[in-house]
C-alpha cells in the first residue's frame, strides 16, 4: 500500500468568509435592489404615518419611532430575507454545495449574514436621517449608527439564518422571517412603558430591542454613551449566540 | 428515419495505473433514510462495495430512487454512512469526513446555491472556497471560461441562462480547483450534443490527473464514456464491470424496436408473434429476442406489405439497459436519448 494522496489546502476561515461575502454581495446587488427599496419605503412610510400621531412634545416617543423604523430596515433584510434564503438553501439541498467544500458552516453563515447586513446600510441611513429631520431630533451623534448597524445586522442575520435553517420547509422559513420582522416592528416602535407586561418580557428577549434602544439614546441632544455601549454589548452577545446556533443548525440541516 | 444498427462509441484508453492507492474504495456502505411522520425507514444503500482506479471514468447507473445520489453524498463527505468505510486516494473519509472536501469536487444534480451569481464570479468564488488565492482563482476562472466557451456569458447571472448553458457553467465550477476526484451527478443532463462534447473533451484533457465518478441514468452515455459501471437497483450494486463485459452477459439477445404509423396489421402472423413478446408504449413496440430470430422477423416484416404500416424500425445490439433488465432491474426511468 502506497501513501495517501496529498490533501489540498483548505482556505483559512477569513478567506472563506470573504469569498462567501463577496459572492453573496454580488448576488444581493443583482437581485435585491427592488427589495431594498421596499424595505426603505416601508420604514419611511411608518415614519410619515406616525408623524401625525406622535405628540410633538414627546421626545422619547419620537426617538423610539425613528430608531425602531431604522432597525426595521435591518430586520427586513437581515432577518426576513436571510431566513428565506437559508430556508430555500435547505429545502433544495443547496447546502450540499457548501458542505462539499473545505469551509466551515460558520464561514458560510457569517459571510452570508455579513453581506445581507451590509446591504441594509443605505436604507437604514436614509431612514434615520429622514426620521431625524421629520421629528426634529438632533443628528449630531448619528455616528452611533455605524456601530448599531453591524451589531444589529449580525444578531438579526444570525437569527434569520437560524430560523431559515431550522424550518422544515421553505414556506415555513418565509413565515418565520415575516413573523420575526413583525415582532421587530411592534416591539421596536411601541414605547416600552406603554406595553403590557408579557410584551415587555418578549421585548427584552429580542436582540433588535438593544439596537433600537442604543440608537434611540444617540438621538438625544446629550446621549449617555454608557447606556449606548451596554445596549450594543448585549447586541454583540446576541450576535455571537445566534451565529453559533445557526452554524450548528447548518450542520444538522446538511446531515438530514 | 430508416432502421439501423447501433454500436458503442469510442472509449479513450485509461491512463496506466500508478500503483498508488485506489481513487475510490467503498466497502460495505449502508445508509438508511429515517422515515418522517410515521413513514417507514428507507434503506438507500445496502452494503455497497465498489472500487475505482485512479484516472478511470466510473459510472453509477440506475433509475431514480436506486440510491445513487445517497452514495455520492457519502463519497463527498456530506453524509456519513451508518456502516462501512469509504477511502478516497488512501484517506478514510468515514473517519474524517472533512478530508473529502480537500480531495473531491462535487457537482450536485442542481446547484441553486450559485443561481444568482454571474458565471465568472460563481467559478471564482468556488475556486477560492476550494483554497485558491484570489489571483489563482481568477486565472483559473479565465481558463475555464475559455475552455468551455463561456466567455460571452461571464457576467450573466446563472439564473438567466438556458438550462444547458447553466449546466455547462456548473460543470465549470466543478472543474475549478483541479481536484483529483470529480463526483458529478448527471453533469450532462439537459445539454445539447455540442455542450456534451465540450464537457467530455474537458474531462478527457484531465484524464492523467483526475478520476471521475459519474451518476447517470442515460444508458447511451454510460456505454460511450465509462470505463467501468456499477449498476444500482434498490440500494444494491447488482453488477459492476466494463460496459463491454456487462453487455457480453446478454450478447445473444438484440432489441428490435418497431414504431407503427397507425394500427399494426393484426392479420400478419409475424406481427402477432412479436406482439406476444413486445413491451408496448403507444405505437412503439420493443422486443428482446435472439439475434437470428430478430433478423428473420425483420426480414419478413420488411419484405411484405407490413412495411407500409411501419413508421420506423431499429435493430440494436444489447445495451446496458438490457443488462440492467436482465439483472432484475426495473425499466422505470432509464434514459435512452
Amino acid at each position: 500500500m502506497t501513501s495517501p494522496a496529498v490533501l489540498a489546502t483548505a482556505p483559512g476561515p477569513w478567506s472563506a468568509l470573504s469569498a462567501v461575502y463577496a459572492g453573496q454581495l454580488s448576488r444581493a446587488r443583482a437581485a435585491r435592489g427592488p427589495l431594498l427599496f421596499v424595505a426603505t419605503l416601508q420604514s419611511v412610510g411608518i415614519l410619515l404615518l406616525l408623524r401625525g400621531v406622535v405628540d410633538e412634545s414627546s421626545n422619547a416617543t419620537a426617538r423610539q419611532v425613528v430608531a425602531g423604523s431604522t432597525v426595521l430596515v435591518v430586520a427586513y433584510i437581515a432577518l426576513n430575507l436571510l431566513a428565506q434564503r437559508f430556508g430555500m438553501l435547505r429545502g433544495t439541498r443547496a447546502l450540499d454545495h457548501y458542505a462539499a467544500l473545505p469551509v466551515s458552516p460558520a464561514s458560510v453563515v457569517l459571510g452570508t449574514a455579513a453581506s445581507y447586513a451590509t446591504f441594509t446600510v443605505p436604507g437604514a441611513v436614509v431612514t434615520a436621517v429622514v426620521g431625524g429631520l421629520l421629528y426634529d431630533l438632533p443628528l449630531g451623534h448619528l455616528w452611533v449608527l455605524a456601530l448599531v448597524l453591524p451589531l444589529a445586522g449580525a444578531s438579526l442575520a444570525g437569527l434569520g439564518a437560524l430560523l431559515g435553517l431550522l424550518a422544515p420547509r421553505p414556506e415555513i422559513a418565509t413565515t418565520f422571517g415575516q413573523l420575526g420582522m413583525s415582532a421587530v416592528l411592534f416591539l421596536g416602535i411601541i414605547p416600552a412603558d406603554r406595553m403590557p407586561g408579557a410584551m415587555q418580557v418578549l421585548r427584552a428577549l429580542v436582540p433588535s430591542t438593544y439596537a433600537t434602544d442604543a440608537l434611540a439614546e444617540s438621538l438625544r441632544a446629550d446621549p449617555d454613551l454608557g447606556v449606548v455601549l451596554v445596549d450594543l454589548g448585549v447586541c454583540a452577545g446576541a450576535a455571537v449566540v445566534t451565529l453559533v446556533l445557526a452554524s450548528l443548525a447548518f450542520r444538522r440541516a446538511v446531515r438530514r | 428515419m430508416g432502421g439501423g444498427t447501433r454500436g458503442t462509441g469510442t472509449v479513450v484508453p485509461s491512463p496506466v495505473s500508478t500503483g498508488g492507492p485506489l481513487a475510490v474504495d467503498v466497502h460495505a456502505v449502508s445508509r438508511t433514510h429515517r422515515g418522517r411522520r410515521g413513514s417507514a425507514d428507507v434503506l438507500a444503500n445496502d452494503a455497497v462495495t465498489l472500487s475505482v482506479e485512479p484516472g478511470a471514468v466510473f459510472g453509477l447507473l440506475g433509475p431514480n430512487g436506486a440510491g445513487k445520489t445517497t452514495l455520492v453524498r457519502q463519497l463527498v463527505g456530506v453524509l456519513r454512512p451508518d456502516a462501512g468505510t469509504i477511502r478516497l486516494l488512501g484517506h478514510d473519509v468515514t473517519a474524517r469526513p472533512a478530508d473529502a472536501a480537500r480531495l473531491v469536487a462535487y457537482l450536485a444534480q442542481e446547484e441553486p446555491a450559485l443561481s444568482e451569481l454571474p458565471v465568472g464570479l460563481a467559478i471564482e468564488t468556488t475556486g477560492r472556497l476550494r483554497g485558491q488565492r484570489r489571483a489563482q482563482a481568477r486565472a483559473a476562472r479565465d481558463r475555464l471560461l475559455d475552455e468551455l466557451a463561456l466567455e460571452a456569458l461571464a457576467d450573466t447571472p446563472m439564473s438567466r441562462l438556458s438550462g444547458g448553458q447553466r449546466r455547462l457553467a456548473q460543470v465549470a465550477t466543478a472543474l475549478v480547483g483541479d481536484r483529483p476526484i470529480l463526483v458529478l451527478d448527471e453533469p450532462t443532463a439537459g445539454l445539447d450534443a455540442a455542450a456534451r462534447r465540450a464537457v467530455w473533451d474537458a474531462l478527457g484533457r484531465r484524464r492523467t490527473t483526475t478520476t471521475v465518478v459519474l451518476v447517470t441514468h442515460n444508458v447511451l452515455e454510460a456505454e460511450t464514456v465509462l470505463d467501468r459501471v456499477a449498476v444500482l437497483d434498490r440500494g444494491r450494486v447488482i453488477a459492476c464491470d466494463s460496459p463491454g463485459r456487462l453487455k457480453a452477459l446478454v450478447s445473444d439477445e438484440v432489441r428490435l424496436d418497431l414504431v407503427w404509423r397507425d394500427e399494426p396489421p393484426h392479420d400478419d402472423p409475424t406481427v402477432l408473434q412479436l406482439r406476444a413478446r413486445a413491451t408496448v408504449t403507444g405505437r412503439r413496440w420493443c422486443i428482446r429476442l435472439p439475434a437470428a430470430e430478430a433478423r428473420d422477423a425483420l426480414g419478413r416484416l420488411t419484405a411484405g406489405p407490413t412495411l407500409d404500416a411501419l413508421d420506423d424500425f431499429t435493430l440494436a445490439t444489447a445495451s446496458l439497459e438490457d443488462v440492467y433488465l436482465a439483472l432484475g432491474g426495473r425499466d422505470d426511468d432509464l434514459e435512452r436519448a
